[in-house]
């Protein structure tokens, strides 16, 4: 009877299992063949177009063989990574105590809020000459610029997350004898964490849309760099290697940065 | 298999033993316009369980809302053990209706040892408290889960042990079973008399269950409907515990509850524009 019943449970877990594995080989093959169709889509499109207006894959990429065989393509990522992280972290690092004070304190935040909805609605491109006026052609310009477009982002996310604390946490704290900074720290700062995520991901996104325009004016290399030479080359298949990189290196750092999230601060709810 | 627990404390650690008597003198509350609670006065003793029985938004929660300091008063003063309360205070332990009350990125333990950490005791004091009040709750074997991983009862336990391990002298209780199943409840309602024997604090429990009242309370304070509650009429409820809702005098007693909480549910409905005999027929 038990020996049947096990027997019975095994083949169960046997069937979920291949079920299982059955629905992760179905979901790959659905992604690769939406990146089929796409590359498909994109052949056609050159073989109507032409190369002068658009690079069909395998120009593209030989393109791509051709820059990384003299290091630019591997130069210009590994610049751009630099240039979006640091500017990416000092505005997660800004952005997330200055959105604690704003959701926290009202003066705080009567103080910052028009600041914060005036410069919300300024793209970064705007500030590019400014930023090179300022700052030089060196690398805080660009950093700078990628910072800007960070920090906003962040700051109001945080801000709301502090704002949507269930109220119970916060009157179970303070009858349980927390001051009011053990409570910002202890229990404002870890419920707000999933709000901070979700604008540190949004400040990933904003970081890669800026950094393009961030490195219009003499940027020696990086991958918005790449994309605005080959313009003076004529060279419509290095902008292509230029755009695709960008958007891989955007996905890969999106991974990390929700795998490492969700492995890391689970025990704050963040769920990704 | 339950440890036995001495009602006669021999020994300090479960509390303190001093519950404090709570004074509610002419108190009345607003918001804005609205007039929630109007002249209230009701002096509950140290040790005593009182339970604030009333129709749903009657303002039961808002007058225990400010018994624990949360919610100012607009007239009249509210004082525990004759000091005034000016905002929430570690002598007055709150367990709330829902349990997103816990702390739910720290582990059962952790949500316990909150108060007495936050109080500046020794670790292993924090320890020491934190094993005895979980040991209360029956729940030493969860310590290391999170609230997430817990059933309803077992995150209303944890609640109770949080607020027990501060060692407060008043525990106010709003509603913390209204969330969970019938079964669960009944359990809950047993090992709260149990707990508040074994603690000695001053309860005051707002519900709006007459079984649960009677179950629980040495009095039953029952409300009128909002807006502008007050205290419709004081029970007392002496009957030995534990209690059997089978016991005659407590049917009696559910009997005069009902009537009263009625008259005042019909008057609430009357007022929203609802004929509750009309709709009977």
């Amino acid at each position: 009877m038990t020996v049947v019943a096990a027997g019975a449970t095994a083949t169960g877990t046997d069937r979920r299992a291949i079920r299982t594995g059955v629905r992760t080989l179905r979901t790959a093959g659905v992604y690769i063949l939406s990146v089929l169709a796409g590359v498909g889509i994109w052949q056609l499109l050159a073989m109507k177009y032409g190369p002068s207006l658009v690079a069909s894959p395998s120009q593209t990429l030989s393109a791509a063989r051709e820059l990384a065989s003299d290091g630019t393509l591997t130069n210009s990522i590994i610049a751009s990574s630099r240039r979006i992280l640091i500017g990416w972290g000092l505005g997660v690092l800004v952005g997330v105590p200055v959105g604690l004070l704003v959701g926290q304190i009202k003066v705080v935040r009567q103080l910052l809020d028009p600041y914060i909805e005036f410069f919300r609605f300024i793209p970064p491109i705007a500030f590019v000459t400014l930023a090179v006026v300022w700052l030089g052609i060196g690398e805080s310009s660009k950093v700078v610029l990628i910072f800007y477009t960070a920090v906003f982002i962040v700051t109001l996310n945080t801000s709301a997350g502090v704002m949507s604390v269930n109220e119970s946490k916060l009157r179970a704290a303070a009858s349980l004898g927390a001051s009011r900074r053990q409570i910002l720290l202890g229990i404002v700062l870890p419920s707000t964490v999933p709000h901070i995520v979700t604008g540190a991901r949004l400040a990933m996104g904003n970081s890669f849309l800026t950094i393009v325009s961030a490195e219009i004016v003499a940027a020696q290399v990086g991958l918005g760099s790449l994309i605005w030479t080959s313009r003076n080359y004529g060279r419509i298949d290095w902008v292509f290697v230029g755009i695709i990189t960008l958007g891989i290196l955007g996905f890969v750092f999106d991974r990390v940065l929700r795998i490492v999230a969700s492995r890391v601060l689970l025990r704050y709810g963040v769920k990704l | 298999m339950t440890k036995a627990i001495e009602t006669d404390r021999p020994e300090a650690g479960l509390g303190d033993g001093r519950g404090a008597a709570l004074c509610v003198d002419g108190v009345g509350i607003r918001f804005g316009s609205f007039e929630a609670v109007r002249d209230i006065s009701l002096d509950i003793d140290a040790g005593e369980f009182l339970c604030l029985l009333g129709p749903s938004g009657c303002g039961k929660s808002t007058l225990l809302s400010a018994m624990a300091g949360f919610t100012t008063v607009d007239s009249g003063s509210l004082t525990v053990g004759g000091a005034p309360v000016s905002g929430p205070d570690p002598d007055l332990g709150m367990v709330f209706q829902s349990s997103e009350a816990l702390f739910d990125w720290m582990t059962v333990r952790q949500n316990v040892l909150f108060g007495p950490r936050m109080r500046g005791r020794s670790r292993a004091m924090q320890a020491r408290l934190a094993d005895e009040y979980l040991g209360l709750v029956g729940l030493r074997h969860c310590a290391d889960r999170f609230p997430g991983q817990l059933s309803g009862g077992m995150r209303q336990r944890v609640q109770i042990a949080r607020v027990l391990a501060n060692e407060p002298n008043v525990v106010l209780m709003d509603e913390p079973f209204g969330a969970l199943d019938a079964q669960t409840r009944q359990v809950m309602q047993e090992e709260t008399d149990r707990i508040w024997r074994a603690s000695g604090c001053t309860v005051v429990f707002v519900t709006h269950d007459i079984d649960e009242a009677i179950l629980l309370a040495d009095r039953i304070a029952v409300m009128t409907a909002g807006p502008a509650a007050s205290i419709k009429s004081v029970y007392p409820v002496d009957l030995p515990r534990p209690r059997e809702e089978s016991d005659p005098a407590a049917l009696e007693l559910r009997r005069a509850l009902r009537q009263d909480i009625g008259e005042e549910v019909r008057k609430a409905l009357r007022d929203q524009g609802l004929d509750p005999e009309g709709d009977a027929r």
